[in-house]
């Protein structure tokens, strides 16, 4: 007879992340406990470029990869053969990178003769939230980086509804660039998060609300405004303080971003809104959600910074759900970097 | 090198959408034109052709965001790779089924393949836009003759 899976098991998935510029794996216990968690960052190399180098990146990933593992099974005091499933990001991302992980990954759940997973980099950065509480239903999820700004509503367990997405510039891309044209080193956002406790809104930047009914974003005029109020200051010879330039840029950003998802909440009836992605780490953002949320029945939720950027446990949160509903992906996986998440949810595999 | 005057954002979908259209898997389109001159008007357009239901929005910090659809889209963005000069892995893309959109292409210059349509947008006194399409090769050419016809 053959292993009957008992409802007392625990379940430990091993995750994988390679989608961008942290090479990252961890092993979580039953989709909610992190039993270890390693992210090398290659933020460092990357510095001299500004930002992520598709081959750079992929080339740290294949040196990485083996010591990361080797790591998170030290850590956790545990070998491949105590795994139960073997998940990784199949898509968005850079291909080149993706592949690393999910090479990996598939020869893992292999060699071990486990179910292998594909997961949704977005879905994990949503999940990465059950890691320190449980979801209620439905849920609004603001997801915030530098590639993605967008709403998310579930009604359930591993299905998407993109309500609101950004029509041009993610949030986390304007402030890289707004940062630069300060002259902020690189990762220009929580340079201008810091600058911005120290300054006053008062440069009036505009706020894209478009139309009414939208739960979309727009934050390529900010960008510009605050570019060329930059330009206009420097060939007047004016010396424009840092401090309020990213005050009032930050306060334009959070307006908008706070304003859209509790409207999106009250419309959607939510009963629990998750913050998501690496903008999530603001503090600006964090203090002004809170503040809004403060006297509502709806409950709020940010993770701790070390969950918001790129990691592998929020993909081993999001491949227990997947585990649970039997949704494993064959040995023809392949990188996905088109990925969609709505039809990553419906999807049955 | 055909030159077409568009008087609306409009019309550049139009003219997009048509091109997206007639173009097969693995072409390579580039797109030159200063900041704010429509390359992301365009972009939209050319995906509608394509029939991305996706937003499409700014790759600048991934360099690049992929769309799925009967022909799937590729969009680049080198902007941030004008100080590299590694093979990046371009011909993933490239030559991959799909279609393949190149903003900033001349940080690239040299992964390009050599038979590509290249898309210059400029702006004109009045506000209007000239779009330059410089087929290179004979079967972005007559892709080129198809769509002006």
């Amino acid at each position: 007879m053959g292993e009957v899976m008992s409802q007392n098991k625990e379940t430990y998935i091993l995750a994988i992340e390679t989608s961008c510029d942290e090479t990252a794996a961890a092993i979580i216990k039953d989709g909610r406990e992190i039993i270890s968690n390693v992210v090398a960052s290659q933020i460092e190399s990357h510095k001299r470029f500004g930002g992520v180098v598709p081959e750079i990146a992929s080339r740290h990933h294949v040196e990485q990869m083996i010591n990361v593992l080797e790591e998170t099974f030290s850590k956790a005091g545990m070998t491949a053969d105590e795994i139960d499933a073997f998940a990784v990001t199949e898509g968005p991302g850079l291909v080149g990178a993706l592949l690393v992980g999910v090479s990996t990954a598939k020869a893992l759940a292999f060699a071990h003769d486990k179910p292998l997973i594909g997961v949704h980099h977005i879905a994990g950065h949503i999940y990465a939230n059950r890691l320190i509480e449980e979801f209620q239903f439905p849920l609004l999820a603001l997801v915030v980086s530098g590639g993605h700004t967008e709403l998310v509503l579930m009604q359930e367990h591993g299905q998407f509804e993109v309500i609101g997405e950004t029509r041009d510039d993610a949030a986390g891309e304007a402030y890289d660039k707004v940062a630069r044209s300060m002259g902020l080193p690189y990762p220009g956002g929580p340079e201008i998060d810091r600058l911005a406790k120290q300054g006053e809104d008062h440069l009036d930047f505009p706020r894209a609300w478009l139309e009414d009914e939208s739960f979309d974003f727009s934050f390529s005029g900010l960008k510009s405004a605050v570019i060329n109020t930059l330009h206009n200051a420097k060939q007047k010879g004016i010396e424009l303080e840092k401090a309020d330039v990213a005050a009032s840029f930050q306060a334009s950003v959070v307006d908008v971003l706070v304003e859209k998802t509790y409207r999106a909440a009250q419309e959607n009836k939510v009963r629990h809104v998750i913050v998501a992605g690496g903008v999530a780490a603001n503090s600006g953002l964090r203090q002004a959600l809170e503040e809004k949320f403060s006297d509502q029945p709806i409950k709020l939720s940010i993770p701790p910074l070390s969950l918001c950027t790129d990691n592998a446990a929020m993909i081993g949160a999001a491949g227990m759900i997947d585990y649970q509903k039997g949704n494993f992906s064959d040995w023809a996986m392949n990188a996905n970097p088109a990925l969609d998440l709505e039809i990553y949810g419906n999807r049955q595999r | 090198m055909k030159k077409i005057k568009v008087a609306s954002e409009t019309e550049t979908k139009r003219l997009a959408e048509k091109l997206a259209q007639a173009l097969r898997p693995a072409s390579v389109v580039t797109l030159t034109g200063d900041l704010g001159v429509g390359k992301t008007t365009f972009t939209k357009g050319f995906g509608q052709g394509l029939g991305v239901k996706r937003t499409i929005n700014s790759p600048t910090f991934t360099i690049v965001k992929s769309y799925s659809a009967e022909i799937p889209l590729h969009h680049i963005d080198a902007y941030r790779l004008e100080d590299s000069d590694e093979d990046i892995g371009f011909d993933e893309y490239f030559t991959d089924q799909a279609i393949t959109v190149v903003e900033w292409p001349q940080f690239i210059d040299l992964f390009l393949p050599e038979e590509r349509l290249e898309i210059l947008i400029e702006r004109l006194e009045d506000d209007s836009r000239l779009i330059t399409l410089n087929p290179i090769g004979s079967y972005y050419e007559n892709v080129c003759e198809e769509l002006i016809r």
